[in-house]
C-alpha cells in the first residue's frame, strides 16, 4: 500500500463520518446521506484496487482507468455546478422579492 | 399622474439637484428607490422632497426600477418615467418624450443619445461598446435600436402592467425591450441628452450584463 492510499482512505473515512454527522444533525436527506456514503465508498474502493478501473475503462473504450474517472468526475462536477449556479440564481431572485417587499411595506407604514 | 422612478445607489451628492430639476419642470411625483446605498442618499433624497422607497441591501439597478414600478403601479400612475440619479439626465427632456409618445399612441419611449447630436459620448463608448451593445441587445430581443442600454425609459400604465423586470441588475434594459416586443407593445426612440461625468458601464460591465442575458436565457 502506498502512502497516498492510506492518506486517502483515512480522508474518505472521516468523509464519511462528517456525512453521518449531518445526517444526525438533520442537515443532510437520508437520500443524500446515503449517495454521498456511496460516493465516498466507491473512492475507496478505485484507490485501494486502483486496477479495478481498468475493467470499466475496458467495458466504455477508454485506455486506462484513470482516464474513465477523470472524464466522469469532470461530467459529474460540470453538472453539480450548473445545479448550483441555479439555485444560487433562484436564491438572489428570492431575495430581491423579499427586499423589495420590505421597501414596500415600509413606505406605507410611514 | 406621471411617477418619476429613480433607481439610487450611493448618490448623495447629485441626487439632490437631480430631484430639485424635477420638480422645477413640474413633476411632483418624484420617487426615488434606495438600492442599500452606504452613503446619504436617502437622506438627501428625503430631504429634496421626494418619496424614498428603501432596499436595505443592495439588489441591483433592475430591481430598484421594479420595486419603484410596482410603487407607481399601486398609486395608480398613468405612466412611469426612468430617470438616472446621477445627474447625467437633463428633467428638460422629459416633456417632449412625454408628448411625442402621446403623439405616436406608444406604450414605451426609450431614450436614445444619437438621434440628436447633444449628447458627446466618450470615443471608446459610441465607436466600440455600444455597436457591440446594439448587436447584443438585437440577438436577444430582435430589436434593433439607435441606442443601448440607456436608464430613460418612459412606460404607460398599461406596459407598467404588463412588463415585470427579471433581470435584477444592468441587463434590465435587454429584459425590457425583450418583454416590449413580446407583448407586442408600441414603442419610439426619443432622443435625450446625456452629460458625461463617470465613464459609465466599460467592458467589464458589459461582460457581466451579456453573462446575465445569456444564463437567463439557458436556464
Amino acid at each position: 500500500m502506498y502512502l497516498i492510499q492510506i492518506f486517502l482512505v483515512l480522508f474518505f473515512f472521516f468523509a464519511i463520518l462528517k456525512v453521518a454527522g449531518r445526517y444526525r444533525a438533520s442537515e443532510l436527506s437520508l437520500s443524500a446521506a446515503i449517495a454521498w456514503t456511496v460516493f465516498w465508498l466507491a473512492a475507496a474502493v478505485i484507490v485501494i484496487a486502483p486496477n479495478s478501473t481498468a475493467y470499466f475503462a475496458k467495458i466504455f473504450g477508454i485506455g486506462r482507468g484513470a482516464d474513465l474517472v477523470v472524464y466522469l468526475s469532470l461530467a459529474l462536477i460540470f453538472f453539480i455546478i450548473f445545479r448550483l449556479m441555479v439555485k444560487v440564481e433562484k436564491l438572489n431572485k428570492e431575495i430581491t422579492l423579499l427586499v423589495r417587499q420590505m421597501a414596500l411595506k415600509n413606505k406605507d407604514l410611514k | 399622474m406621471f411617477y418619476i422612478i429613480i433607481p439610487a445607489y450611493n448618490e448623495e451628492k447629485t441626487i439632490g439637484r437631480v430631484i430639485s430639476g424635477l420638480f422645477e419642470n413640474g413633476y411632483n411625483h418624484v420617487v426615488v428607490v434606495d438600492d442599500g446605498s452606504t452613503d446619504g442618499t436617502a437622506k438627501e433624497a428625503e430631504r429634496a422632497g421626494a418619496v424614498v422607497l428603501r432596499h436595505i441591501i443592495n439588489r441591483g439597478q433592475g430591481a430598484a426600477l421594479q420595486t419603484g414600478d410596482e410603487y407607481a403601479l399601486a398609486h395608480e400612475a398613468e405612466a412611469v418615467v426612468h430617470f438616472d440619479a446621477d445627474g447625467q439626465f437633463d428633467a428638460a427632456d422629459v416633456a417632449p418624450a412625454l408628448a411625442a409618445m402621446h403623439v405616436a399612441r406608444a406604450e414605451m419611449v426609450m431614450g436614445s443619445r444619437f438621434m440628436d447630436r447633444r449628447s458627446l459620448v466618450p470615443f471608446s463608448k459610441k465607436y466600440f461598446l455600444l455597436p457591440i451593445a446594439r448587436v447584443i441587445n438585437f440577438l436577444f430581443t430582435g430589436i434593433w435600436l439607435s441606442d443601448a442600454h440607456n436608464g430613460f425609459r418612459i412606460l404607460s400604465k398599461n406596459a407598467l402592467r404588463k412588463i415585470k423586470i427579471t433581470q435584477d441588475g444592468m441587463a434590465h434594459n435587454s429584459d425590457v425591450v425583450r418583454q416590449v416586443k413580446k407583448h407586442g407593445l408600441k414603442f419610439i426612440e426619443h432622443p435625450v441628452l446625456v452629460v458625461y461625468r463617470e465613464y459609465g458601464q466599460g467592458l467589464g460591465g458589459g461582460i457581466k450584463i451579456l453573462w446575465d442575458l445569456l444564463f437567463a436565457k439557458l436556464t
